[in-house]
C-alpha cells in the first residue's frame, strides 16, 4: 500500500484540470446556448486559481516524486499565465459571437491549455516538461484552427500543428541524449550527475532541447510559424498565443536551462546569445514592411522574445528577474493592444489593416490615445511601462558582462520604434477613409482602460510588481 | 552470445532497410506495409533487449491498431501522392545535407560518448533484475504510483486530442432522422394502431 502524493502543491493544476472537465460536461449537456455562461465560469476559474497559487506557501515544495515543483518562479509565472487566459477569454467574448463561432469549447480548451502551462512552469524533470508542453500545444492546435469554416485558420493550425510536432521531436531528441549522458530525466539530479563539466553528447542534447524551446517562444531562427499563424488564427486566439503561451515557454525555457545547466552555463550561453540577437533584430526589420497589424504584432512578440532572452543569457539572478518583469509588463501591453485590434471594424467587417487606423484620433479619440500609449510602451518610451522591463534587462546584461548584447538591444529597439510609432502617426496625421465602426464593446473597452492604465501609470508605483519578481527570481537560485 | 549478435544485426539492420522502403516506395500501401515491417523488427529489438511488455506492446498497438488505421485512411482518402512526390527532388539535396551533417553530428557524439561516472548514483530507480520481476511487474509498481502524475498528464491530452478532433469535425446537418426511443416508447396506442374491420374481397 503506497501514500497518496502530497496534492497541496498541485491544488491550482487540478482545480483547472477538474473545473475544465466540469464545464465541458455542463456545456455538453446544456447545448450551444451556454457559451456565454461556460465563458464567465471559465473566468471564475480562472480567477480562483490564481487566488488558489497565491495562497501557497513561499517555500518551494516538490512532490509527485520529484516530477512537479511549486515554488516562488513558477507561482510568479503561474498567476500571469492565468491572468492572460482570462484576458483571453473574456476579449473573444464579443468576436466569437460576431463571427458565428460561439461555442463552448472555446473556454474549455483554453481552462485545458491554461492547465498544461502551468504544469510546464511547475515540471521539474524532463517527461514532466514535455508531457505540459504537448497539453498546452494540442489545446492551440486546436484554438488556432477552431474558426473551421476559414480557410485561412485552418491553414494557421495545420502549419502549427506540423511544425509544432517537428519541434517536439527535436525537443524529445535532446532530452534523450541528456538522458542517455545523465542517466536521470529530473533537473535537480541531472545537476548533480552533471557535477559542472559537459560532453559533446549533453551538448548536442542541450542544443536539440533548445531548439525545440526556442520554437515554443518563438525565437529566430525557430519563428517560422509565427506570423502565419498569427495572422491566420481568429484574433482572440492570437490575442491569447502572444500572452499566456510565451510567458509559460519562457519561463519553461529559463527553469529547464538555469536548474538542470546552471553549472555549464558557459557551455550553453552562446546559443541563448546567437538567437536572442537574432530575434531581436529580425523582430526590429522585418516588422517595418507589414500592413497587416495581426503580422505585424507576431514580428513585435519575436523581437520581445529575443529582449527577454538575454536576461537568460545572463544567468544571473537579476537576469531572471528582469525577464519576470519583463514578462509582467509584456502581458499587459499585448493584451491591450489586441484589445484594440478587436475593436478595428468597418460596418460589419473585422479588419486588420495598419492604414484602417487611419484618423482613429478623431473618430476614437479615448481608444486611439490608449493605442497611442501601448505603440510607446511596447517601443519602450520612458517613463511608459515597457521601458522599465528592458531597462532591467538590459541592467542584467551589462553586469553580466554581455556588452555587445545590450547594445545590439538598444539599437534594434530604436529600429523597432519606428514602425510603433508609425502607427501613432496613422492615426493622428492621416486622413481616415472609412471610419472604424462604433461603438467600442463594454468589455474590450474595460479590458484596454485597466491595461492602458497598468501600462501608463506603472512607474508612479512600480516596487510591488519589482518585489515580486525579486523573490520569485530568488527561487530558482537557492 | 553469436545468436543474440546476429539476431541483433539481423532485425536492425531490417528495421533501417525498411524505414527507407517507408519514404522510398511509390505506393502508400507498400509504405504502410514496410512501416509494419519496421514496427515488428523494432520489437524483435526489444525482446532482444529484455523488454519484452514494450515489444509485445509495440506489435499490439502500433501493428495492431496504428499501422491498420494508417492502411484505411490511405486507401479511403483519395490523395495524389505522384502530385505530393513532386518536390522531393528538388528538396533532395537540402534534406541530404541535413542528413549527413546529423548523421556526422551522431557519429561524431556516440564516438565520444561517455555516460558521467555520477549517473549510477542519480538514477534513483534502477532496473529490477529480470529474473526476480517481470517487465508488466516492474511496470505497474511504478506506472500507478511514482508516476501518477505523468500517467494523469496523458490522460488529460488524449482528452484534449477528443474534445480537439469533435470541434473540429463534428457537424450537425439539418434534417437528419434520429432515433428518440422516449419518444417511441410513450407513443399512445391510439395513434400508432387503428382497428379497422376489413370485409373479404374489399380493401380498405
Amino acid at each position: 500500500m503506497t501514500a497518496l502524493p502530497a496534492l497541496a502543491p498541485a491544488y491550482p493544476e487540478l482545480w483547472l484540470a477538474l473545473s475544465a472537465m466540469a464545464l465541458l460536461m455542463f456545456g455538453v449537456f446544456r447545448g450551444e446556448g451556454s457559451t456565454r455562461l461556460v465563458s464567465w465560469l471559465a473566468v471564475l476559474v480562472l480567477l480562483i486559481g490564481i487566488a488558489l497559487v497565491a495562497m501557497q506557501p513561499a517555500e518551494s515544495v516538490a512532490t509527485f516524486g520529484g516530477l512537479f515543483v511549486a515554488d516562488g518562479f513558477g507561482r510568479f509565472a503561474k498567476v500571469l499565465i492565468l491572468l492572460g487566459s482570462a484576458f483571453a477569454i473574456v476579449l473573444s467574448l464579443g468576436y466569437n459571437r460576431y463571427e458565428r463561432m460561439e461555442r463552448f469549447e472555446y473556454p474549455v480548451l483554453i481552462l485545458l491549455a491554461s492547465t498544461g502551462m502551468m504544469m510546464m512552469v511547475s515540471a521539474n524533470d524532463l517527461i514532466a516538461l514535455y508531457l505540459g508542453l504537448e497539453l498546452q500545444s494540442l489545446s492551440l492546435y486546436v484554438l488556432a484552427a477552431f474558426k473551421r469554416d476559414s480557410g485561412r485558420a485552418t491553414e494557421a493550425g495545420l502549419k502549427y500543428f506540423v511544425l509544432g510536432a517537428l519541434s517536439s521531436g527535436m525537443l524529445l531528441y535532446g532530452a534523450s541524449m541528456i538522458y542517455g549522458f545523465a542517466g536521470s530525466t529530473n533537473f535537480a539530479q541531472i545537476a548533480t550527475a552533471l557535477g559542472g563539466h559537459a560532453s559533446i553528447g549533453l551538448l548536442v542534447g542541450i542544443v536539440f532541447l533548445s531548439a525545440g524551446l526556442a520554437f515554443k517562444v518563438s525565437a529566430v531562427p525557430f519563428h517560422m510559424w509565427t506570423p502565419d499563424v498569427y495572422e491566420g488564427a481568429p484574433t482572440p486566439v492570437t490575442a491569447f498565443f502572444a500572452v499566456a503561451p510565451k510567458i509559460a515557454a519562457m519561463a519553461l525555457f529559463v527553469r529547464a536551462i538555469l536548474t538542470p545547466f546552471g553549472d555549464i552555463a558557459h557551455e550553453w550561453q552562446q546559443i541563448i546569445i546567437v538567437i536572442s540577437t537574432l530575434s531581436m533584430l529580425l523582430g526590429a526589420f522585418a516588422a517595418i514592411a507589414q500592413t497587416n497589424i495581426k503580422r505585424l504584432m507576431a514580428y513585435s512578440s519575436i523581437g520581445h522574445v529575443g529582449y527577454a532572452l538575454i536576461g537568460l543569457a545572463a544567468g544571473t539572478e537579476e537576469g531572471v528577474r528582469g525577464i519576470l518583469i519583463y514578462l509582467a509588463i509584456y502581458l499587459a501591453m499585448n493584451v491591450g493592444t489586441f484589445a484594440c485590434i478587436l475593436c478595428m471594424r468597418q460596418k460589419d467587417q473585422m479588419v486588420e489593416g495598419v492604414s484602417d487606423l487611419a484618423g482613429l484620433a478623431k473618430t476614437h479619440p479615448g481608444m486611439a490615445l490608449l493605442l497611442a500609449g501601448f505603440m510607446f510602451s511596447l517601443a519602450g518610451v520612458p517613463p511608459l511601462a515597457g521601458f522599465f522591463g528592458k531597462f532591467y534587462i538590459f541592467m542584467s546584461a551589462i553586469n553580466a558582462g554581455l556588452y555587445t548584447l545590450a547594445v545590439i538591444g538598444v539599437l534594434s529597439s530604436v529600429v523597432g520604434a519606428y514602425y510603433y510609432l508609425r502607427i501613432v502617426k496613422i492615426m493622428y496625421f492621416d486622413e481616415a477613409s472609412e471610419p472604424l465602426a462604433k461603438p467600442v464593446r463594454g468589455e474590450l473597452g474595460a479590458v484596454m482602460t485597466v491595461t492602458g492604465l497598468f501600462t501608463m501609470l506603472f512607474f508612479i508605483w512600480p516596487a510591488p510588481l519589482l518585489d515580486m519578481a525579486g523573490v520569485a527570481a530568488k527561487a530558482l537560485f537557492p | 552470445m553469436i545468436i543474440q549478435a546476429l539476431a541483433f544485426y539481423l532485425f536492425a539492420a531490417i528495421t533501417v532497410a525498411s524505414g527507407f522502403m517507408v519514404i522510398a516506395s511509390r505506393n502508400p500501401v507498400h509504405s504502410v506495409l514496410f512501416l509494419i515491417l519496421a514496427f515488428f523488427n523494432a520489437a524483435g529489438l526489444f525482446v532482444l533487449m529484455g523488454a519484452e511488455f514494450l515489444g509485445m506492446l509495440l506489435v499490439i498497438v502500433y501493428v495492431g491498431a496504428v499501422a491498420v488505421l494508417f492502411l484505411f485512411v490511405v486507401m479511403m482518402l483519395d490523395i495524389n501522392f505522384v502530385e505530393l512526390r513532386q518536390g522531393f527532388l528538388q528538396y533532395l539535396p537540402v534534406g541530404g545535407t541535413i542528413g549527413l551533417i546529423l548523421l556526422v553530428e551522431l557519429a561524431m557524439v556516440l564516438g565520444g560518448w561517455a555516460v558521467t561516472p555520477a549517473a549510477k548514483t542519480v538514477s534513483a530507480d534502477p532496473i529490477p533484475a529480470l529474473d526476480k520481476v517481470t517487465n508488466t511487474h516492474a511496470l505497474g509498481q511504478v506506472l500507478y504510483t511514482k508516476y501518477i502524475y505523468l500517467f494523469q498528464g496523458a490522460g488529460l491530452i488524449l482528452l484534449v486530442a477528443m474534445i480537439g478532433a469533435i470541434v473540429l469535425t463534428l457537424r450537425s446537418r439539418p434534417g437528419v432522422k434520429r432515433q428518440s426511443i422516449s419518444e417511441q416508447v410513450n407513443r399512445p396506442r391510439d395513434e400508432a394502431v387503428a382497428i379497422r374491420k376489413v370485409e373479404p374481397r374489399k380493401g380498405i
